[in-house]
């Protein structure tokens, strides 16, 4: 049981010393890309040979979360204590183990593999929600507690008022990350106000975005951080509470989650009496089942009392009506895991990094037709000709750039005369998109915007709940018309249907699924008409 | 009771018992369940449903609503072939085709001799190593049509 | 939870200045005062859902239109029941509800005593804007007194609320999602093997449509019945 700031501070000094007898680490990305590729048996390996060479007291190896340069996994970064040099190696196999471990004892890089860690991919990132991500063993409550971690927790928990923590989330101008992008300080005070015996705080991590894994990076890299992140909201709002609902697809990090549950609960940084502060906070995990709809707030609610995932109309919203009808903060997992730093270093901090309404840094997951598939970091405000030539290294085999999509089903492409845009909340929406919760695709010229919008609808058609007409008719009827095009059937009288029906779902459906889900189709419209005149046969 | 002459119901009794029998557990239950059985068959919905005293109806209706749940036993392997945007866009409506072609069934059923279940799922995200495959439990990335079906048929022989 | 105070609200609908309680829909003062506004899903007496779309009304200052049957009414909102957008939309809505299923009603057994040919009556909508999709189901006539003909279903989930909220057999649900959504007897099961059917026959009285009804019966019976039951609902509804 740690109770005290001190207390704390010892156990990350302690275990500081322990580091500094082991003056090395090799630090081998387990995160999902690139265990899919046997990063566990390259750890496992790794851990072998340097045990044979009788290296194990110098340096130590452990897995961490993903840095994220996914595609060029697996990653493996040799870390000196004494300078605090750090080498990144990439496409690291099996074949590479015995030649890197050599290269290790004799105090030497292995320049076969070393991965420039110069160039534009890692120089424009900003990292504060991954800051740990690729550093620490997501395993060790240790690891993170020696890298700061729960010390801002302490703080709060001793230093500060409720109230004094809601101001500093408003001051930050944090918006949600979920993709509506809510302002987390007002939705806090809303609950914080409501007077009740029992509020909860919840953790969307459903992330349905099928093109996205942020949230899942975050949760399998740093998942104590997303508890910090959450206790200091439990705290915040008075709520003794917190349940994080993570998708069943993600194993791995439900598996990252328990554990660091566990951990947290037996150094009493959960449970009752938390730091000896009066606070009462415990978490439990809830597991999803397959159904994007449950990212829905209500439906999400639904979810974990154990029903059929249908969303309801609001309001009540679930400041007022939320988990067993308690008053409920719902906040997405990179939305809490920004709490710990803004708390840290102040929200005026936080308010200088991005743009004036928008915030802070954002997490996207770069994927489809680019160069550096993966994660990143950067500020708000970034335009998206830095993120995608500069960070993403460009469009893959030479081909030109047609258009990036944004927010995923819910949201649209961007046609390339906006390469200037700003990345932030507003400007997107400005151009027909959304924010989203960060996946971005990158489209080449060789792609069709008809079977792009179609891809999505169908999307939205299998995972319409199937509650209200506008949406369960509505999804099915735009993806057969769709189909018309792609068939090169369609009508001029399809075009208006097309353009009407989409109007009519995205203005009476009952949730947000059904009332985006015409986005993708409007956008194309929109930006790439020829195409889907060129579906229309002419008779 | 005679149903619990099966030890795998012992499994997901002592599962319920350890929710202490609430409701609001239908689905870690049902979780628990088609891990166990592998899919969950009217049979062991009705041993859940009549334990944690829900409604069949209400039980049925949350089984079906969650796609991860499957109703038909799976075959001996099963390979889900990720269809989220990043998978699509890098090829793989036309895996799942070839797929579909090669071993003579649509996605979602399963081969006549029991060997192989195809299903697919909306991003597992594993999407910068795009298009995806999961074979029992193990994802494969950056795949060709080739490549993939080289992998199926070394894991089914 | 927070329970606020029951007070007196008034406000305008179509530009008519009306009063009603805190706790009361949109719809329901909309009907006290005789202000006509097309449902489906709704019934007197059932909890609401908001799942049809047909009430949707539009409310001065509110982004999107609301449903009127949950949405609850507040002090000097202004709202309109009709306008160009509003009609356009709500055809829209029953053209979509029509060509879900395919609803021949000229051997329907609910002909001339059906809601949803009310509502395209009502609405004015004489052929239906989008194209039928093509969907054929089982008739569950397996139950000695009712057939489901899951044909005819517009899945407004009256059934499974009656049976829930006032039989309290728990008998029906929707079973699947999305446009694969079904009513369900127990496990999807003949309706004749329901453990939990009591053969009340309440949801039969409650279907808007012909999806459920009884066999070998007058049509003077059927109104009866539903009489009954429809009385039943709007008495509990009354003393709650
Ligand atoms: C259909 C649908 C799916 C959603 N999926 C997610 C999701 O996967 N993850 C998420 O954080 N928010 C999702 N949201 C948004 C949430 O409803 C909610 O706004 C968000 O979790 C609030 O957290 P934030 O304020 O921190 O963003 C979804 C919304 C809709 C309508
Ligand atoms: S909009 Fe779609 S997902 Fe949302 S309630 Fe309606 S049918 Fe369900
Ligand atoms: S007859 Fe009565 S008990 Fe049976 S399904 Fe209908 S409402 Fe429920
Ligand atoms: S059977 Fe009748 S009452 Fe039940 S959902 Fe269908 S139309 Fe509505
Ligand atoms: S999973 Fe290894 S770098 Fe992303
Ligand atoms: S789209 Fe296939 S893994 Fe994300
Ligand atoms: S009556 Fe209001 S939505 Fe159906």
């Amino acid at each position: 049981m740690i109770t005290s700031l001190l207390e704390l501070e010892e156990l990350a000094n302690c275990k500081r010393c322990d580091e500094a007898s082991i003056v090395e680490e090799l630090r081998v990305c387990i995160g999902s890309s690139c265990v899919s590729r046997g990063a566990d048996e390259i750890e496992k390996n790794l851990k072998t040979a340097i045990e044979n060479k009788g290296l194990q007291n110098r340096c130590r190896v452990k897995g961490v979360g993903c840095s994220g340069l996914c595609a060029n996994g697996t990653l493996v970064s040799h870390y000196k204590n004494s300078t605090k040099e750090n080498t990144l190696y990439e496409e690291i196999i099996l074949d590479d183990v015995d030649a890197l471990v050599a290269s290790i004892e004799e105090q030497k890089s292995y320049s076969l593999k070393v991965c420039d860690t110069n160039q534009l991919f890692f120089t424009k990132q900003t990292k504060i929600v991954l800051e740990n991500a690729g550093i620490i063993d997501p395993n060790d409550i240790e690891d993170y507690i020696a890298h700061g971690g729960y010390a801002t927790l302490f703080h709060v928990l001793h230093e500060m008022m409720p109230v004094d923590v809601i101001n500093e989330v408003k001051i930050s101008g944090l918006r949600g990350r979920g993709g509506g992008g809510f302002p987390t300080g007002q939705k806090w005070e809303s609950v914080y106000k409501v007077q009740s015996d029992q509020k909860y705080i919840v953790c969307n991590g459903d992330e349905g975005d099928p093109g996205a894994f942020m949230d899942r990076a975050l949760m399998e890299a740093d998942p104590h951080k997303v508890l910090e992140g959450m206790i200091i909201a439990g705290f915040a709002c008075e709520a003794t509470k917190g349940y994080i609902y993570v998708r069943a697809e993600y194993p791995i990090a439900v598996e990252k989650i328990n554990r660091a549950i566990k951990q947290a609960r037996k150094l009493g940084i959960l449970g009752n009496q938390i730091a000896h502060s009066g606070f009462d906070f415990d978490i439990e995990v809830r597991l999803g089942g397959g159904a994007f709809v449950c990212g829905e707030a209500t439906a999400l609610i639904a979810s974990i009392e154990g029903n059929r995932g249908n969303p309801r109309q609001k309001p009540p919203h679930l400041s007022d009506y939320g988990l067993w009808g308690e008053p409920t903060v719902l906040n997405n997992v990179e939305t809490l895991a920004n709490i710990p730093s803004i708390l840290k270093n102040g929200g005026e901090w936080f308010k200088n990094i991005g743009t004036p309404t928008s915030t802070g840094t954002k997490i996207f997951a770069l994927t489809g037709h680019i160069k550096n598939t993966g994660l990143v970091e950067v500020p708000m405000g970034i335009t998206l000709r830095e993120l995608i030539f500069e960070i993403g290294g460009g469009v893959s085999d030479g081909k030109a750039l047609k258009a990036i999509q944004t927010g995923g089903p819910s949201g649209g492409c961007i046609p390339t005369q906006f390469l200037d845009l700003s990345i932030d909340y507003d400007s997107l929406k400005s151009v027909g998109t959304i924010m989203g919760s960060g996946g971005m695709i990158v489209i080449d010229e060789s792609s069709n915007m008809v079977e792009l919008a179609h891809f999505f609808m169908d999307f939205c058609k299998s995972a319409s709940c199937g509650k209200c007409v506008p949406c369960r008719v509505g999804t099915t009827q735009l993806t057969l018309l769709l189909e018309k095009y792609i068939a090169k059937e369609a009508t001029q009288a399809n075009f208006e249907l097309l353009k009407e029906l989409s109007k009519v779902v995205k203005g009476t459906s009952l949730c947000g699924l059904g009332q985006t889900a015409p986005n993708p189709v409007l956008s194309t419209i929109r930006y790439f008409e020829s195409e889907y005149l060129e579906g229309i046969k002419n008779d | 009771m005679a149903d619990i002459v099966d030890s795998r119901y012992k499994i997901i009794d002592q599962a319920m018992r350890k929710l202490g029998y609430e409701k609001s557990a239908l689905l870690e239950v049902l979780h628990i369940a088609q891990e166990t059985f592998g899919y969950l068959d009217r049979d062991a919905l009705k041993f859940i449903a009549k334990r944690l005293k829900a409604p069949y109806s209400k039980v049925y209706g949350v089984a079906t609503f969650y796609h991860r749940f499957t109703l038909k036993p799976q075959g001996k392997h099963t390979l889900v072939v990720c269809l989220g945007t990043a998978c699509y866009i890098k090829g793989a409506k036309e895996i799942l085709a070839a797929l579909e072609t090669r071993f003579a069934i649509k996605v979602t059923q399963t081969t006549n001799d029991n060997l192989l279940s195809l299903l697919s799922a909306r991003c597992v995200g594993s999407c910068s190593i795009a298009p995806v495959m999961i074979c029992d439990n193990k994802t494969y990335g950056k795949l060709t049509i080739d490549e993939t079906l080289e992998k199926i048929e070394e894991i089914l022989s | 939870m927070i329970k606020q105070k029951v007070r007196v609200k008034s406000f305008k609908i179509n530009d008519i200045t009306v009063t009603g309680r805190s706790d009361q829909t949109l719809l329901e003062v909309a009907k006290e005062h005789d202000i006509f506004i097309p449902t489906l899903c709704y019934l007197e007496g059932l909890s609401c859902v908001g799942s049809c779309r047909l009430c949707l009304v539009e409310v001065k200052g509110a982004r999107e239109l609301v449903p009127a049957c949950t949405s609850k009414i507040k002090e000097d909102m202004e709202v309109f029941t009709t306008s160009e957008k509003i009609d356009s939309h709500r055809k829209m809505i029953l053209s979509m509800i029509f060509s879900e299923r395919s609803h021949t009603c000229s051997v329907c057994e609910a002909n001339g005593d059906c809601e949803l040919q009310d509502k395209s009556v009502e609405l004015q909508l004489d052929h239906s804007l989008v194209p039928y999709i093509d969907s054929r189901f089982a008739i569950d006539a397996s139950h000695k007194n009712f057939v489901h003909d899951p044909n005819r279903c517009i899945l407004c989930s009256r059934c499974v609320r009656v049976c829930n909220e006032i039989e309290g057999a728990n008998a029906i649900n929707i079973g699947g999602r999305g446009i694969n959504s079904m009513i369900i007897h127990d496990m999807d099961e003949p309706w004749i093997d329901s453990q939990s059917c009591t053969s009340c026959g309440k949801c039969v009285y409650v279907c808007p449509t012909g999806a459920l009804y009884e066999k070998e019966i007058t049509k003077e019976d059927v109104t009866t019945k539903r009489e009954i039951i429809r009385n039943l609902l709007k008495n509990r509804a009354e003393n709650e």
